[in-house]
């Protein structure tokens, strides 16, 4: 059992406010990400919750009991740092030992813990190297075998594959979904990437400039964006922005003008907008369908990139520019001209406050968690 | 660069013009290589070339030491003789080696913590005190000759051994905590943290993470304080006579009102120097590595 609660936790240096009062509650075994840009806070947030940061006010609680003034070896947490931060004068064992030692575990037993913990990572054969022998892959693996060691009720996750390629952080990703699933603990996992997010949490904490912008699983993030800055962050490409204008409101949806006079119904609360009231409507690259006959949208290919698969073509309108993912054997040049549009239900509206219009209906797998997805993989596999 | 043009070349199917091109910047890299070491070997007898001289001096009589310079001549343990029967070098050797090492013992003791609080835990004056530190370095020290003196007069710690330790540990005291500090500066804080999360108290912390990973700092740090100490001059000859005066004073006893001897002062340098210079050698490993520990790392 390990949950985690923040209670209107700020911190500040001196004068500037850089978390500003975050409530948060992660639950027993869950796998939760901060995800935000540079400079959000997510990282000072973690280590909040580690210890390593006092908070200026609110509560911090693990297991219903506040942490504020303990240190940080005994919150029960362990971290993995974005750096590794192995001991560089020690072996494999000795770093994964360490904290072992430090809390004057015998010999034996010691070495016990570690084997189990490198047998899990596969680290058997590096026991006796330094950290200078070992390639970045392997010395991410040593940094959560240490982790795993101390037995902590709660991972921490501090950027840690933002110092490995390409090909190798897609291998720890899947590693690290595994882990979750083997040790079953709750893990806390702060990424700037959105790939990331989505792809490992069960719930996604979107951050920026301190303050919590919005709280649920990747899907629900990903179909009901609670503003512009969640909407433009989560999802690659990035969402397109449109200007648009309110036509009529009534039960079913927003009637709003598209640039070049097409109209369409999104289905989305608020019947009180008026008639010429100025919003912005996101769609996601993705949802864009190009339709050289009908379709309401127009503009000029800027630049085509064709990824094999899918291609990505960059449009230029009178007044945006948008990407549109289509298929990957689209005919289309460059300097083209196209015509394209959407189904209206995928639609966001945003008001002048940059916050979204609330959907009618509830995308189905909004409420999905990644660990709903496996009890669904596990029933269809039975 | 070299390879990339013999690639062109050997394209071009020019084979002859590729092994002129592969040899001549090697051979020009090689007289750069050999000028490079004549000029420091040259640079090294220049510097070296005193010291060489009054080793020289020592092996001669009084009066071949005041006569025309001349590496010819028969040389004679008679200065070494008289130097000792004169005065009993081993208790100076012996007040040089406690005083030094004692007092960089405790400069250490000192300087780890502070260094240490300055560089994982700085505060808005962290920059201002090390500047103040280092200025103290700008006094001259005669400059508090008479303070430091009547202080030691009433605390009863002239020609004491412990004094000269007080005096040293605060001269130094300055330039090793500045060392120490941005030796610990290089080592990456995540390090640390990482033992606070493993449950490294800051004691434990020190000794099993920030020791063993500074120690080539700790040690080139330490050996500097070692020879500033040993070398120091001013205030042994202002603070001790007879009982704790180190080889310092030792030498200087040698320039007497009489006149100088040469070869008996030349005798006593050397035997002053000798023990430091063969530290210095033994050590020199440690000394470089701990240099340029932030560089190579």
């Amino acid at each position: 059992m390990a949950t985690l609660q923040l209670n209107q936790v700020t911190k500040s240096f001196d004068d500037t406010h850089v978390i500003k009062g975050v409530d948060l509650e992660v639950n027993d075994k869950e796998f939760v990400v901060f995800v935000g840009p540079s400079g959000c806070g997510k990282s000072t947030l973690l280590r909040m919750i580690a210890g390593l940061e006092s908070a200026t006010s609110g509560d911090i609680l693990i297991d219903g009991t506040r942490m504020n003034e303990v240190g940080p070896a005994d919150r029960g947490l362990a971290m993995v740092f974005q750096s590794y931060a192995l001991y560089p004068h020690m072996t494999v064992e000795d770093n994964m030992g360490f904290s072992l030692r430090l809390a004057g575990v015998g010999k034996e037993a010691r070495r016990e813990k570690v084997r189990e913990a490198a047998r899990i990572l596969q680290l058997e054969p590096l026991l006796d190297r330094k950290p200078k022998a070992l390639s970045g892959g392997q010395r991410q693996r040593v940094a959560i075998g240490r982790a795993i060691v101390r037995n902590p009720s709660i991972f921490l996750f501090d950027e840690p594959l933002s110092n490995l390629d390409a090909a190798l952080r897609v291998q720890m990703r899947i590693e690290l979904a595994r882990l979750h699933e083997e040790l079953d603990a709750t893990m806390i996992y702060v990424t700037h990437d959105q790939i990331e997010a989505m792809t490992m949490a069960d719930k996604i904490v979107v951050l920026q400039g301190g303050v919590v912008e919005q709280v649920g699983s990747p899907m629900e993030l990903y179909h009901h964006p609670r503003n512009r800055f969640v909407a433009g962050f989560i999802g690659s490409p990035k969402m397109n922005f449109l200007p648009v204008e309110v036509v009529e409101a009534d039960a079913e949806g927003i009637s709003v003008r598209l640039p070049g006079g097409g109209v369409t119904k999104v289905p989305v609360e608020g019947q009180d907008q008026r008639p010429g009231t100025a919003l912005e409507l996101g769609i996601r690259p993705e949802h864009l369908v190009l339709d050289d006959d009908q379709g309401p949208l127009s503009g000029d290919i800027q630049v085509l990139e064709r990824l094999g698969g899918q291609t990505s073509l960059y449009v230029q309108m009178d007044d945006a520019m948008v990407t549109i993912m289509a298929d990957g054997d689209v005919a289309h040049r460059v300097h083209d001209k196209v015509r394209f549009g959407f189904e209206s239900g995928r639609a966001h509206l945003f008001d002048s406050d940059g916050l979204a219009l609330p959907s009618l209906e509830l995308h189905p797998l909004a409420g999905l968690r990644r660990q709903d997805n496996r009890a669904a993989t596990d029933v269809n596999g039975a | 660069m070299t390879t990339v043009k013999t690639k062109t070349l050997a394209g071009d199917g020019q084979a002859p013009a590729v092994s002129v091109l592969r040899t001549s910047p090697m051979r020009s890299a090689r007289t750069r290589r050999l000028g490079l070491t004549v000029l420091g070997w040259a640079i090294a007898c220049l510097i070296f070339f005193p010291i060489f001289w009054m080793v020289l001096t020592g092996f001669k009589t009084e009066s071949a030491a005041i006569a025309d310079p001349s590496l010819i001549f028969s040389p004679t343990l008679e200065s070494y003789i008289e130097v000792q029967a004169r005065a009993d070098y081993f208790k100076f050797a012996l007040n040089s080696v406690v005083v030094a090492f004692g007092s960089t013992l405790a400069a250490l003791l000192i300087a780890i913590p502070a260094a240490y609080s300055m560089a994982f835990l700085p505060t808005k004056r962290t920059k201002g005190t090390l500047l103040w530190m280092l200025s103290t370095k700008m006094l001259p020290p005669v400059g508090v000759l008479v303070p430091i003196y009547l202080l030691f007069r009433d605390f009863g710690l002239l020609d004491t051994r412990t004094g000269l330790v007080i005096v040293y540990t605060l001269m130094n005291l300055p330039i090793v905590v500045w060392m120490l500090y941005t030796f610990f500066k290089d080592l990456p804080k995540d390090i640390l943290e990482a033992g606070r999360m493993d449950g490294a108290s800051t004691l434990q912390e020190v000794m099993f993470l920030l020791l063993p990973l500074t120690l080539p700092g700790i040690a080139s740090t330490g050996l500097l304080s070692v020879i500033l100490s040993w070398n120091e001059a001013f205030w042994s000859l202002n603070l001790t006579s007879s009982n704790a005066a180190p080889l310092t004073a030792y030498i200087a006893s040698f320039s007497s009102p009489e006149g100088l001897f040469w070869a008996k002062l030349s005798a006593a340098s050397t035997m002053a120097i000798a023990p430091i210079l063969v530290f210095g050698w033994l050590t020199q490993k440690q000394m470089v590595r701990g240099l340029t520990f932030g560089a190579v790392k």
